[in-house]
């Protein structure tokens, strides 16, 4: 009896995997395919840029073209990525904590620069501050350059990383919900105190992620930048801008070194995206090991 | 008098219970502040502009508009950054399921590694992705020496336009499924198992039903993303007119031959294909939404 139950629970669990070749097979199939589409790209990056050994890569990066766009990355980036985080923090309090008509056509609207291209982002501030744009008679009376100078570069940053930092947010302020913040200001704390000391650790590693995420695009965004940069050599090249002229240029040592360093970034964005995620999991395991004082609110995701 | 006494209890009655249901909204600050400036960037940012593409296609007639969008080569354009875009998307379908289903069910040395590099696509800059490709599939390169011999050349030809889609494609579908595939209940698998399915069955009947609406989701966003798609492509793709021209550079061309007008027409038919496919994914996770709450 007991011998004929064990069988039906072997069976069972057999049920719910595979046999032993089918999942080898699985998992090489998949990590070939990995290897061959992620791994070997990323490889391939500092490969060829330590092609002509490390000399040749460090005179890559010491020209001085390098050195003003890898500047002019770091302050678009310092620029877009604060903007985009004020703007993150409000549109996903407003979308997580409120229920309000049209909230999920607002939702969508912050999702749009996703899904548009690049280019079009780009285009859009040529057809608005341009020469021949809305505002192009006005800028050039007043001697202001936005396209082809700085200002457009930063403005089309901004739009094609708009939405990250509102998208890391939103999901995980609404798995949180108002609870906390309610018994805050029941207690007598102000708005700006229950955001800066109950909000605000509840989501910095969700905040943090969304920040290293809209960093990494902002300085490596290439196709939005490259419509309205002019591509000025040592004035409006960014570092991907620049290793598209090395690379057209035949310079592909140099090329691959300024990509390298964008390679870098990403890498270094990886890991802080995996401590985000550990530490995430960590505090949600700990905050379910507290003794519940409802009856489990947070198991039904669904029902609200 | 009774009728007034009833009418006053129900306002007596109703009242606070109104207020207790509106402070209980409303009892954060900031409803108004927050929404103001959401409302106010997301329109100096992204409305007004957008609607300067829209406006500018107004100083067309249909004529010229039409002329600008049926060009052979904007058609051309048009079949091969759909085409790419539907063939990659079909991989990532397939592939993304597998390194899903791999990282969700199954345990191996390095899978952690594994599971963080499932984003490089999202990290790494698109150029950096295009001239990587590119150094590997030409005739020297890493890959491509061994394909050479066998008579496949991928760089500067539409195929490679088709593996770069598929990097920049690739953690859509997996981001999308994974967390379906960790929810799913374990019990119908084992109840499936007990009532005589094989592990085949019960993949298809009973796993692969649950994660569909996940799976379209994660190729919607991967198509979206590749038709848009302009750094990664272009180093590979050798831009020949007619062949290898995708819609994004078009628009780049007719831009540095100051052709405003027409980059603004073919612009147009891009913004409104990126429209659409945004209100499909939105459709397809309102339909996950549902998925996952019927049985609950």
């Amino acid at each position: 009896m007991s011998g004929a139950n064990s069988r039906t629970v072997r069976r069972a669990r057999a049920g719910t995997t595979e046999a032993p070749w089918v999942r080898y097979t699985l998992i090489t199939v998949a990590l070939l395919f990995m290897l061959l589409f992620l791994v070997l790209p990323l490889a391939a990056v500092f490969a060829e840029a330590l092609r002509k050994g490390f000399g040749a890569y460090l005179d890559g990066l010491r020209e001085p073209d390098a050195w003003s766009a890898i500047k002019l990355t770091l302050i678009t980036a310092l620029i877009a990525v604060p903007l985009n985080l004020v703007f993150g923090v409000a549109a996903a309090w407003c979308i997580a904590k409120y229920e309000f008509r049209g909230k999920a056509f607002l939702t969508t609207l912050v999702d749009l620069p996703f899904s548009v291209s690049p280019v079009v982002a780009g285009l859009v501030y040529v057809l608005m501050f341009g020469a021949q744009g809305w505002f192009g008679p006005w800028l050039q009376a007043h001697d202001i350059k936005i396209i082809f100078a700085v200002p457009g570069i930063v403005l089309a940053t901004v739009f094609v990383t708009f939405p990250f930092i509102a998208r890391e947010l939103i999901p995980l302020m609404q798995a949180q919900g108002n609870d906390e913040e309610q018994a805050a200001i029941v207690l007598g704390a102000t708005g700006w105190q229950t955001f800066w000391y109950v909000t605000l650790p509840n989501i910095k590693w969700g905040l943090l992620y969304g920040v290293i995420l809209c960093n990494a695009r902002a300085m490596g965004e290439f196709g939005a930048v490259s419509v309205v940069s002019g591509h000025i050599r040592g004035q409006t090249n960014t570092i991907p801008l620049h290793v598209e002229i090395l690379y057209n240029e035949y310079q592909s040592v140099a090329a691959f070194a300024a990509a390298s360093l964008l390679a870098l970034l990403a890498l270094v964005t990886l890991v802080i995206k995996s401590i985000a995620e550990w530490r995430n999991e960590q505090q949600m395991k700990a905050a379910a090991e507290l003794p519940p004082e409802r009856p489990a609110p947070a198991t039904a995701p669904s029902a609200r | 008098m009774t009728a007034a006494t009833s009418v006053a209890a129900r306002g007596a009655m109703t009242a606070p219970a109104q207020a207790g249901r509106r402070a209980s909204k409303r009892v954060l600050p900031g409803f108004g502040l927050t929404l103001g400036y959401t409302l106010f960037y997301l329109s100096i940012i992204v409305l007004i502009p957008l609607s300067a593409l829209i406006f500018k296609t107004f100083t067309l007639t249909w004529e010229q508009f039409w002329a600008a969008i049926s060009a052979p080569r904007v058609m051309a354009s048009y079949r091969l950054t759909f085409g790419a875009s539907f063939i990659a998307a079909v991989v990532n379908l397939f592939f993304g399921l597998l390194i899903a289903w791999v990282l969700v069910r199954y345990k191996f040395p390095g899978k952690k590694i594994v599971d963080a590099l499932v984003d490089l696509p999202f990290a790494l800059p698109t150029a950096v992705a295009g001239i990587s490709l590119t150094a590997l599939l030409a005739s020297n390169g890493w890959v491509g020496q061994y394909l050479e011999p066998l008579g496949i050349q991928l760089a500067f030809k539409p195929a490679g336009i088709v593996i770069a889609l598929i990097f920049i494609g690739l953690p859509f579908v997996v981001r999308t499924v994974q967390p379906v595939l960790e929810d799913a209940e374990k019990e119908l698998e084992e109840a499936a198992t007990c009532l005589g399915a094989t592990r085949l069955q019960t993949f298809t009947k009973v796993i692969l039903p649950s994660i569909t609406p996940a799976l379209l989701t994660g190729f919607a966003m991967a198509f979206a993303r590749a038709v848009g798609e302009y750094g990664s492509v272009i180093f590979i793709a050798g831009n020949m007119p007619m062949i290898s021209e995708i819609t994004p550079l078009i628009i780049i061309g007719k831009l540095e031959q100051y052709d405003y007008a027409g980059a603004t027409a073919v612009a147009v038919v891009m913004l409104v294909i990126s429209f659409i496919l945004l209100l499909v994914i939105n459709a397809l996770q309102a339909w996950q939404r549902r998925h996952a709450g019927a049985p609950a």
